[in-house]
């Protein structure tokens, strides 16, 4: 009841003529900035920061969670219409959001991601509000055998789903995990995989380099020579009827998804270090595994775009959590939310909850205001996203070049970068012409720095004995569950081939 | 597309192999006291990334992975000319980066690419290859703060009237 009334008070704090007007203008530009490729919420918090000194610390907090609010919205944007995933945590919003933007079902495919990512923001809000430090412990019981675990988990989640070619598929995991390994090595600091001696590769590959050069250049030019000068996609249709008819049938065929991911993404975007990106992918994978018709995944179907969306925008809001109970951020943005904190002269940690009770209760108040806020905001606007779909193909694929890369040298500033994107843009096209799938590549890159470090300090706690990962009570069943997941599209070969002998 | 698959599969086993070496510049095994080695790591997933080579190589013989299978070309006539215009236009869209700056670059890729690929009016081309490249500056430069590269040096009179107007 306490925490209903306090919760009360902080919506109060946050329906304030100021912060109200700081939350629609925060997901108004979180919104358009998460939907450029190249730019996330981390780069709209680090560049507004600085404008929030202008306002006490409670609206100024308030409005970067509304950048952030925003900015996770917006990633699914780019992905859907263009392709092209805006950050790393809206890669798995492509595998069915593009496939549903080919068939003109645009529309759909936004509407569906708009609703799942308020449904997965509320749900995490409730579940913030209500248990915050008692997930705080749960969260700081995760060491490194068990985020390995989990690692493991989100890599298994692709092989074990079978369909595309599984040496391909590990194949394309391994790739990315090693791309992200080049540069230094973490721990002892020293030069490692670079590639032909060349320095450019020193500082390594960000996951936009690869990311963009996928989507941005090789997927496009497979959609030129694919589509033989003929427009790809059906023009979508955009009614105000229409947009209530998506509605019902994003409600009606993404509910499923919605429900897994706002689940899986607040438990997975509370534990340090983990975030949206595995737990967008893990509710794909889950989603896809819990459906009476898996192989509508990939296909385009709204639940395939509403798990990964629900589920990124609900670990958004976990991560705060290790970051207000705690002071640990979860994730980049939330690194520089703290920072801004420590400026403004807060401390966080457990003693927060007590000593700027106001503060917290205000921030908790807007991010149910800013998830409403983002709703609207972001259906308001889905008529320009779709608008832009209905432009020839002809002025579509050039501007996405351009915006590909401008975004790509504004996200690293570096022309090695642009050039490795161009290469890497050639290479996914000759692979996506052979069916190399590039997903599992482009994801590794972003867990691989997450997976190596973890997997190593847990081997020197062991002192190189693996079963570290299996006797543990938390990593111990993650990692058997990834190991089956991994052996079992071997096994279903292996049974199909006795079958097939046996027929014989 | 079956010639293609496995030319792949060996330039793969080839990049792989290397990675493998270049993995070994640094310790691949468990160093007493201070853990995994920093080559441990990418040097075994590289071996995976051979492992899966091989068992591509096996598939592309048995003939089970639908590019194994298929007796089309890599690419036709149109799909080489389409990756040489294309593919083409953007490795000159990026080297002009350097030369004319990124907003140049743009203006030029833009106009090659809606006159002489999409055969659009001369009135559309110019229009958006002059107002993409000037929206770009005012939200790169203006509102987001990011310097993109500005070429050589006799693209600054161009820059200061732009500057003049953001600042």
């Amino acid at each position: 009841m306490e925490i209903l009334s306090l919760l009360g008070s902080g919506m109060l704090v946050a329906l304030q003529p100021l912060n109200l007007l700081l939350i629609l203008i925060g997901v108004t530009v979180g919104l358009f900035i998460g939907a450029m490729p190249g730019l996330g919420s981390v780069n709209g918090v680090a560049i507004l920061l600085p404008i929030t000194f202008l306002v006490p610390p409670s609206g100024a907090i308030i409005f970067l969670a509304a950048i952030y609010y925003g900015a996770m919205y917006g990633g699914a944007i780019s992905s859907i219409t263009l392709g092209i995933p805006g950050a790393s945590t809206a890669v798995a919003t492509t595998f069915d959001g593009r496939p549903l933007a080919r068939q003109g079902r645009a529309s759909l495919a936004l509407v569906t991601a708009a609703l799942a990512s308020f449904v997965g923001g509320t749900v995490a809000n409730v579940i913030f509000t209500a248990f915050a430090p008692v997930l705080a412990s749960v969260a700081l019981s995760f060491g490194p055998p068990e985020i390995f675990a989990l690692m493991l988990l989100a890599f298994a989640t692709f092989v074990g789903l079978g369909g595309d070619d599984i040496p391909k598929t590990i194949l394309s995991i391994c790739l990315g995990l090693v791309l992200g390994a080049v540069g230094f090595d973490q721990i002892s600091g020293a030069p490692r995989l670079v590639l032909f001696d060349i320095t450019g590769f020193l500082q390594g590959i960000g996951f936009l380099v690869l990311a963009i050069g996928v989507y941005g250049i090789g997927e496009m030019l497979w959609t030129i020579e694919q589509s033989r000068d003929e427009a790809e996609s059906t023009p979508p249709k955009m009614t105000a009827r229409g947009m209530v008819a998506d509605a019902a049938e994003a409600t009606r065929r993404g509910w499923r998804g919605t429900a897994i991911g706002s689940c899986i993404g607040f438990f997975v975007g509370i534990l340090p270090a983990a975030g949206a990106t595995p737990a967008s992918l893990m509710s794909y994978g889950v989603a896809k595994m819990m459906s009476r018709n898996p192989q509508d995944y990939g296909r385009g179907t709204p639940d395939g775009v509403a798990a990964p969306e629900a589920a990124n925008n609900s670990a958004s809001t976990g991560s705060m959590l290790p970051m207000l109970t705690l002071g640990i951020p979860g994730s980049p943005t939330t690194a520089i939310l703290l920072g801004g904190m420590v400026i403004w002269g807060l401390t966080p940690g457990p003693r927060l909850f007590i000593e700027e009770s106001e503060f917290v209760w205000g921030l908790i108040g807007s991010f149910y205001i800013s998830n409403i806020a983002a709703l609207i905001i972001n259906l308001a606007f889905i008529p320009v996203f779709i608008w832009m779909l209905r432009m020839p193909f002809t002025i579509l694929a050039p501007m996405i070049f351009v915006l590909s890369v401008a975004g790509g040298y504004a996200a690293t500033r570096d022309m090695f970068d642009i050039w490795l994107i161009l290469i890497f843009g050639i290479a996914a096209f000759v692979l996506r012409r052979l069916d190399y799938p590039l997903a599992p590549a482009v994801l590794a890159i972003v867990l691989g720095p997450i997976a190596e470090p973890t997997l190593r300090q847990s081997l020197l706690l062991s002192q190189g004995d693996p079963s570290i990962f299996f006797t543990r009570p938390v990593a111990g069943p993650i990692t058997v569950i990834a190991l089956i997941l991994i052996f079992l599209p071997l096994v279903k070969l292996l049974q199909r081939g006795r079958k097939a002998d046996k027929t014989t | 597309m079956r010639y293609a698959e496995i030319v792949t599969a060996g330039v793969l086993a080839l990049f792989s192999i290397y990675l493998m070496v270049k993995s070994t510049e640094l310790p691949i095994g468990f160093v007493s006291g201070r853990g995994p080695g920093g080559g441990l790591w990418p040097f075994w997933l590289s071996g995976v990334m051979l492992v899966c080579c091989g068992f591509i190589a096996f598939n592309w013989w048995r003939k089970t992975s639908p590019p194994s299978q298929s007796d089309e070309p890599f690419l036709d006539g149109y799909g080489w000319r389409m990756v040489g215009l294309v593919g083409g236009g953007l490795v000159v869209f990026v080297a002009l980066i350097d030369v004319i700056s990124m907003y140049g670059a743009i203006a030029v890729f833009l106009l090659y690419y809606l006159k002489f690929l999409g055969r659009h009016s001369w009135a559309l081309s110019l229009g958006l290859a002059v107002s993409v490249p000037l929206l770009f500056f005012f939200f790169f430069e203006g509102a987001m703060q990011i310097t993109m590269p500005s070429g050589m040096p006799f693209t600054d009179p161009i820059f200061d009237i732009l500057y003049e107007i953001i600042y």
